[in-house]
């Protein structure tokens, strides 16, 4: 039950601390002002849905490891975030689509995990639902304009859209973990969002005048572990300082 | 009869400054005040958006979650400062598209501080103690410049700036109470930033060539040379109190003059900075350029959508 806890709680926070990272590059390079502050705004909520996460994880964990030691001194197969998230920002349609994907299943995850019989997830699922409506109309209201915006948007987006389409679906990946927390009432039954995913989807897509891709082939390996050939180089750049000093205050 | 109504424009424009009521943007006012102000304000906004380039160099890599919070945070509300700067700046007539094409081209200035680079996480410290500090010490007497707009930009600003020194000191604090490997990386970064913080106050009073008409005018409360005396002043105990050591061998308390003497400042290298041969102009100007450049699409894709729903609209 405990180690459940830990990989599933896991599981959520990498998917944050990674995609918040992975935003974070956008800092002072973003297309207008506006967008560098949006940017960074959610990076910002990202990093601290992770932290939250993460102090929760190493509760639960309770072999004396922090947050900081989670999030910094874990070797690659020991992250657990969807391979979508790690996906390298390309441009900002690619960074736009890999966001919007998420927030489109992050939403109704939030909305159904605020009710978990777990308080503390709970708790922090309550407060990130907030802050993932904004996420979701950020990047819904651009893949819109740029969808039907230029020729040069719609292409750009719709490439986005094939090159990341593949990772969506292991968003809705289970094992064994989840099996054992939804029959005590802690993990949500993924197949259950399912529906108001693909709603949300849809009904982006058509204001946007796109279309999901033809091929229904999928990618996934990340919740097991099984990463990008991207996903060194970003460990490898967050954990620099950690590595580099060990055991140092910061 | 014109020439009667300038005078009387002009009179009243320094009746408002007389009395320090704010000049607002409908109000007349000559056009040296306004193309100063331009300049100014302009300058101040392109530093806030350059001045991200240098600390957003270490957000992946800040050395815990707190610190990448905190650094994040910093380097978004700097862009926050930038957008409400060419605000103001544009209820003067002058557009921010203009303005940062001035600035690729090297027409328009921004600090020169932010063209050094930020080589270890203890620049983090130093930027935000010495850099903000500086800006600080330059931005406090602008929330009462006398044009409305930006005055009341500095203050919402200002208020975000001491946060930003505040948590720059507190990483040479923890920094000095850490290893000696740390110990050094702060004292190496003060050591960089030292000299080139103190020459972000601009050129000596002699040798300023707006500095007296800006006073005149309300629009600087203090010379420059002022507020590099009041930031060494400041500055001191302060590296004192965690152990730093000031790179200054002439530094030393003038109890005659209530003041810190310290030494020259290597005006060369101050010039050749601002004129473009700093460690990381090129590089600044270029990544800027490229965000530009990149983002033409994206803009672009905004616009087009933005015309077609008001069409839909419309029709």
């Amino acid at each position: 039950m405990k180690n459940n806890l830990f990989t599933y709680t896991l599981r959520i926070a990498d998917d944050s601390l990674i995609l918040g990272q992975r935003l974070s590059e956008w800092c002072g390079h973003g297309p207008i002002i506006e967008e560098d502050i949006a940017l960074s705004n959610i990076a910002l909520d990202l990093i601290g849905q992770a932290t939250n996460l993460l102090e929760y994880a190493a509760q639960v964990e309770d072999k004396g490891r922090t947050a900081d030691d989670l999030a910094f001194l874990r070797f690659e197969h020991q992250y657990l975030n969807t391979q979508l998230i790690e996906q390298k920002n390309g441009d900002f349609a690619v960074t736009i689509v890999r966001q919007w994907i998420f927030d489109t299943f992050r939403l109704p995850f939030y909305e159904a995990l605020q009710h978990s019989a777990d308080k503390q997830l709970a708790a922090i699922a309550e407060k990130s639902l907030k802050e993932t409506k904004y996420h979701w109309k950020h990047s819904s209201e651009w893949i819109i304009r740029m969808g039907d915006g230029t020729e040069e948007s719609n292409k750009r987006v719709n490439d986005a859209l094939i090159l990341l389409w593949k990772f969506s679906d292991e968003l809705f990946y289970m094992d064994d973990v989840d099996q054992a927390l939804i029959s005590q009432g802690i993990a949500i039954d993924l197949e259950t969002l399912r529906p108001a995913f693909n709603e949300r989807i849809q009904f982006v897509l058509q204001e946007a005048t796109l279309q999901l891709p033809d091929s229904k082939w999928k990618l996934s390996g990340g919740r097991q572990g099984r990463h990008t050939e991207h996903f060194g180089h970003l460990i490898a750049e967050m954990q620099y300082m950690q590595r580099a000093y060990p055991n140092m205050e910061w | 009869m014109k020439e009667q109504n300038l005078a009387d424009l002009e009179a009243s424009f320094n009746e408002k400054l007389k009395q320090d009521i704010r000049i607002e943007p409908k109000d007349w006012m000559p056009d040296a005040y306004r193309k100063t102000l331009i300049r100014q304000i302009s300058q101040h906004a392109h530093s806030e958006i350059v001045g991200m380039l240098p600390e957003g160099n270490w957000i992946t890599r800040a050395p815990n979650l707190r610190r990448k919070a905190v650094l994040l945070a910093k380097v978004q509300d700097e862009a926050g400062h930038g957008q409400y700067l060419y605000s103001a700046m544009e209820t003067l007539g002058f557009s921010r598209e203009q303005s940062i094409d001035d600035m690729h081209t090297g027409k328009a200035k921004y600090s020169s501080i932010f063209n050094y680079p930020t080589l270890t996480w203890a620049d983090m410290g130093a930027v935000g103690w010495l850099v903000d500090g500086a800006a600080i010490m330059n931005q406090v007497p602008l929330c009462r410049t006398s044009y409305g707009p930006y005055a009341r930009a500095m203050v919402r600003i200002c208020k975000e700036e001491s946060f930003h020194q505040r948590q720059g000191y507190e990483i040479m604090c923890t920094l000095m109470k850490g290893s000696e490997e740390q110990k050094a990386m702060a004292q190496d970064a003060l050591n960089r930033f030292w000299w080139p913080a103190l020459m972000m106050f601009g050129p000596s009073d002699a040798e300023s060539t707006h500095t007296q008409q800006s006073i005149d005018w309300k629009i600087k409360r203090h010379t420059n040379d002022e507020l590099r005396q009041m930031f060494v002043d400041a500055s001191v105990p302060q590296a004192e109190l965690i152990g730093l050591t000031l790179p200054d061998k002439d530094l030393k308390w003038n109890e005659e003059r209530g003041h810190y003497d310290f030494g020259a400042i290597d005006w060369e290298e101050f010039k050749q900075v601002v004129s473009g041969n700093g460690p990381c102009n090129a590089e600044r100007i270029a990544t800027r350029l490229k965000a530009k450049e990149d983002g033409l699409w994206v803009r672009e894709a905004a616009m087009a959508h933005a015309e077609k729903k008001k069409a839909k609209k419309a029709s």
